[in-house]
């Protein structure tokens, strides 16, 4: 099989992390957003900096530079509002980024088995090759993203 | 302060809501789940101290009927630094009582967002979701989530021993546990 054969061509955002570029699947991100108040309160997640409000709706704010990079971030520039999929529901999840994004068109080749969980696949943009990130596999959830889920789940319920 | 159970015909979709303090970080209880407000000071020569390092938030036990109500230092159960606490809230239908820094307000939501999924350590059960009043979010404390079922069985392990090595000649009976 060819490498045109088994890539795929998608619509994706590209995102800055410090000197770095990592990609994420248009379809799952659904805006982006400049910076506001990050509220914070006591938990046991440290992937998890806070919560940012955002159209009436409360987003964790997950710093994944340090994971990529081996850097957290100095300066946040925007929020990408993105989405993944947890059991049966859609989470919202904010990813401070350093620099301007990008709608592209790309080929895409799907991740190898010897590559890290958090890549979903690879594409080739202006003479770079960029990681296509798994949202799932890079930040904390139930699923058992980057963080293992210890507690039970409480009923959760509307006042 | 006795505080009566909210009222029924209230709007159905309002829940009314204590904000308290601790560690100067802003908590939310519901209001139903509160069965009394007390003053720390109110507790000397009322309350047991206890001793176990292994759940060093619990420091005080409440004797209440025929069972004790546990003193939870909230600033420690959260992780967070003790500060100087004033307040006790007993909790409604509870072996929980909660030592807090003091009350910001009472007020109402209407309506309270699960935690996000990213969360998911020890807050899943501290917490039954999250508010948002004038702007800020506020955690809405799980008033079941602050000692399990085990551990109050251990803290009654603990009283219980406590008592009968109080008792006078309780040792010369041979009484041990």
């Amino acid at each position: 099989m060819s490498w045109m054969e088994q890539s795929d061509t998608r619509s994706c955002v590209l995102l800055r992390l410090g000197e770095r570029r990592f990609a994420v699947a248009a379809e799952h991100v659904g805006e982006l957003a400049a910076p506001s108040r990050v509220f914070r309160f006591a938990h046991r997640t440290p992937e998890v900096d806070g919560v940012i409000l955002r159209r009436g709706r409360v987003v964790p704010v997950c710093d994944i530079a340090e994971k990529l990079t081996g850097k957290k971030l100095v300066q946040r520039r925007f929020y990408l509002i993105a989405t993944r999929r947890q059991e049966k529901s859609l989470d919202w999840i904010a990813l401070p980024v350093s620099g301007d994004c990008e709608l592209i068109q790309a080929d895409l080749t799907p991740a190898g088995a010897s590559d890290s969980p958090h890549v979903a696949g690879w594409l080739s943009h202006g003479g770079e090759v960029i990681e296509v990130l798994n949202l799932n596999a890079l930040t904390p959830g139930p699923d058992g993203g980057s963080s293992a889920n210890s507690g039970s789940v409480p009923p959760e319920a509307r006042a | 302060m006795k505080l009566a159970a909210p009222h029924k015909s209230h709007s159905a979709r309002a829940e009314q809501i204590i904000l308290f303090r601790a560690s100067s970080q802003v908590f939310a209880v519901s209001s139903a789940s509160v069965q009394e407000v007390r003053s720390v000071d109110s507790l000397a020569g009322a309350a047991v101290e206890i001793n176990e390092p292994s759940l060093a938030k619990v420091r005080h036990a409440i004797r209440r009927g025929d069972r004790n109500q546990y003193v939870v230092n909230a600033a420690l159960h959260f992780d967070l630094r003790p500060m100087p606490a004033a307040l006790i809230f007993m909790l409604r239908k509870s072996r929980v009582a909660l030592l807090v820094d003091g009350i910001e307000k009472m007020t109402s939501m209407t309506r309270l967002q699960s935690l996000p999924g990213a969360f998911c350590h020890e807050e899943r059960t501290w917490y039954r979701g999250l508010t948002v009043l004038d702007q800020n979010v506020i955690p809405v404390v799980n008033p079941a989530g602050f000692l399990t079922a085990e551990e109050i069985s251990l803290l009654d392990a603990v009283t219980g021993s406590q008592a009968l090595s109080e008792l006078p000649g309780a040792a010369s009976h041979g009484l041990s546990l």
